[in-house]
């Protein structure tokens, strides 16, 4: 299994639009906020507000620049017939082993309709008609996002692949592969997700620092997929009875969190 | 409804909870009659098991009446009697297929918590924390059993709770243990800890043909029942020099051709390594002290086998891997395929083959919870097993 990768080619301004208003914007509280302190801390805070501020305004991001990164690119003119370009956005890749045939899956992923069964984060699908859908996600912090998928490339109980229609919220493509194994041992189900983040790369970081990594996300909706498919029920806790009531847990793990 | 809930190190209180409901199709709900304290509920009591969580209700040794069931469960009705095995298990899975139960793929919500901590991650267990699966336990007047299509065992009438109860878990769990041994005719079977696990495991070395039972402990009440009732060999650690010299003489110079490590993470010892162990412990930077694992892997004789059924969670150092390897022994260890055995174990209660009720000393309510883990865990009143009546 392999993480989520943030690739790019080089650029000279390196940041797009909607992430230098993220960046302008949460610049200038933490600069607030570090001069509100009146404490050396402080100051180094409003350092890095002002950082942030410039990188927005300037749309140059020097840390990008030093890893190679850029999130850039020709995002408002883009002429090309894939969703996101190679070298852009981010990109996840999870296998999981769910011990049915291959048909059996692929029918099972081929109804799009199905897939918010298992994708925690997917409110909907519609299916337009055989190649088109529509998808509504639950974005990060509660931001939704919808767009229409086409289906790009499909071969019955091997692959299915498909992307974003061009002016999509959210830029995205993803093909799922499904390949027998010998034996008993089922089927090896593989999902590659390329996707552009509304917020940018930084807002992808900073997903990721609140517990909203994309390839974990797959990952865990893959286990939900095998769940579903072996046995028929998803197992969960949710709505189980505890010696503290559920508002106070969430207090105490939040507290863990932030220590 | 009543239950035993977890609120820290030390402190297991019995609070007023909702009752559990049925929350997925293949779900039932259990009216428990009789649950028990297991061992290896100490190493939560003692705070040696992360992902604990304020208000979790404890217990994984429980049984009762079938009071409702969930759309898909078709072979339990109202009224049933079960036992409830403590691995929360799919039936579906390649590992439950290839009974291999506990390592189960498809019932804990939380399994990427132990993918971080050990690679992959096995069954749920009831009452255990929530790395395996977080699941509310059966030290509690109603339970929610997940799969209750494949896990309950439906008890005759007849058998009494105090007969079957510990097809739960210890009965299960011991013979699992000398089953990994691969007993052959003339084999002498070494186990050390003479708690409820160690005993089970003497017992059923002796039906898979064993020809001795070694045991070592040091608690008199716990060598007094490895001695009579289950017609052991008995070496008080305290008592001798050497636990190696005493087993190597005792086996005319080969040594044990099985041990059994039925100890687990909170090991006792009076030897360097296990003041060296209590110290890493106490300072947080050891999880576990292995001082029986290294003793077994020591006494035990060139080509045997060790079987560690007694509870390991992090990391243990200055194992003698040399040994294991120099000798060629065979490790086998882990939670108990109590799905496998059960079935076989209920058998041999119904023929009156053995009666697992002989190790009970203490029958107590639900609300004696909190005084009941004290004792058990000091040993204190000569305290081997403790069953609870909600």
């Amino acid at each position: 299994m392999q993480s989520a990768q943030i690739l790019s080619p080089p650029s000279s301004q390196n940041v797009n639009s909607r992430e230098r208003w993220l960046s302008v914007v949460v610049g200038s509280a933490v600069a607030a906020y570090g001069l509100s302190r009146r404490s050396i801390a402080g100051i180094t805070l409003a350092g890095v507000g002002a950082g942030l501020v410039w990188r927005g305004a300037s749309g140059f991001c020097a840390v990008y620049d030093a890893l190679g990164l850029t999130t850039a690119a020709e995002s408002d003119h883009d002429t090309s017939n894939v969703s996101v370009p190679y070298g852009r956005g981010v990109r996840v890749e999870q296998t999981v082993t769910i011990g049915l045939p291959p048909e059996e899956i692929y029918t099972f992923f081929r109804n799009f309709e199905n897939l918010p069964r298992f994708m925690s984060h997917l409110k909907s699908v519609t299916v337009l008609d055989d190649r088109r859908s529509h998808w509504t996600t639950k974005g990060p912090a509660g931001s939704d996002a919808e767009w229409d998928a086409v289906i790009i490339n499909e071969i019955p109980n091997e692959l299915i692949g498909w992307r974003s229609v061009d002016g999509s919220q959210v830029d995205n493509a993803g093909s799922v592969h499904f390949k027998a194994n010998p034996a008993d041992r089922g089927t090896d189900v593989k999902v590659i997700l390329r996707y552009d983040p509304p917020a940018g790369l930084l807002g992808a970081m900073t997903a990721k620092i609140f517990g909203e990594d994309p390839a974990h996300q797959v990952k865990e909706d893959l286990r939900a997929l095998k769940m579903l498919l072996e046995t028929g029920e998803i197992a969960t806790t949710k709505g189980q009875p505890n010696g503290v009531p559920h508002r106070a847990r969430l207090r105490e793990r939040l507290a863990e969190v932030m220590r | 409804m009543k239950a035993v809930c977890w609120f820290g190190k030390t402190d297991v209180r019995v609070e007023s909870v909702p009752d559990p409901k049925i929350i997925n199709p293949h779900d039932a709900i259990v009216r428990v009659t009789l649950t028990a304290i297991c061992g290896s509920d100490l190493h939560l009591y003692d705070g040696y098991i992360p992902t604990m969580m304020k208000g979790d209700i404890l217990g994984h040794e429980f049984m009762g009446e079938i009071v409702e069931v969930g759309a898909e469960v078709k072979n339990l009705k109202v009224g049933d009697r079960v036992i409830v095995p403590f691995p929360i298990c799919c039936g579906r899975c390649w590992f439950c297929k290839n009974d291999q139960w506990s390592l189960c793929d498809n019932t804990n919500p939380n399994a990427w918590m132990v993918e971080a901590l050990y690679g992959f991650g096995g069954a749920a267990l009831y009452g255990y924390s929530h790395m395996y699966g977080g699941y509310a336990g059966g030290q509690a007047e109603y339970v929610r059993v997940p799969f209750a299509d494949i896990n309950p065992v439906k008890i005759p009438d007849g058998l009494p709770d105090e007969k079957v109860l510990f097809l739960t878990d210890i009965f299960p769990t011991g013979y699992f243990a000398a089953d990994n041994c691969d007993i052959k005719p003339g084999d002498v079977v070494a186990v050390w800890g003479c708690g409820p696990v160690g005993l089970f495991a003497m017992k059923s070395a002796w039906m898979l043909g064993a020809s001795r039972v070694i045991a070592i402990d040091r608690v008199p009440e716990r060598m007094r029942l490895a001695r009579e009732a289950c017609n052991a060999e008995v070496v008080d650690f305290e008592e001798v020099d050497d636990v190696y010299d005493v087993l190597k003489e005792m086996t005319g110079g080969r040594g044990p051709d099985c041990c059994i490590d039925a100890v687990g993470m909170e090991a006792h010892g009076h030897t360097a390594d296990a003041l060296y162990d209590r110290v890493k412990q106490v300072m947080r930077i050891e999880f576990d002290r292995a001082h029986v694992l290294r003793q077994a892997l020591h006494c035990c004789r060139k080509g045997g086998t060790v079987s560690i059924p007694g509870v390991y969670g992090g990391f243990i150092d200055k194992i003698p891997f040399g040994a294991a390897f120099g000798k060629g022994l065979t490790l086998k260890m882990g939670q108990a395929h109590v799905q496998k055995y059960v079935h076989h174990l209920l058998a041999r209660i119904e023929r009156d083959e053995i009666d697992p009720s002989f190790l009970i000393t203490h029958r107590v309510r639900l609300d004696d919870a909190p005084a009941m883990y004290r004792t058990f865990r000091d040993k204190q009143d000569d305290c081997i097993k403790v069953v609870m009546r909600p």
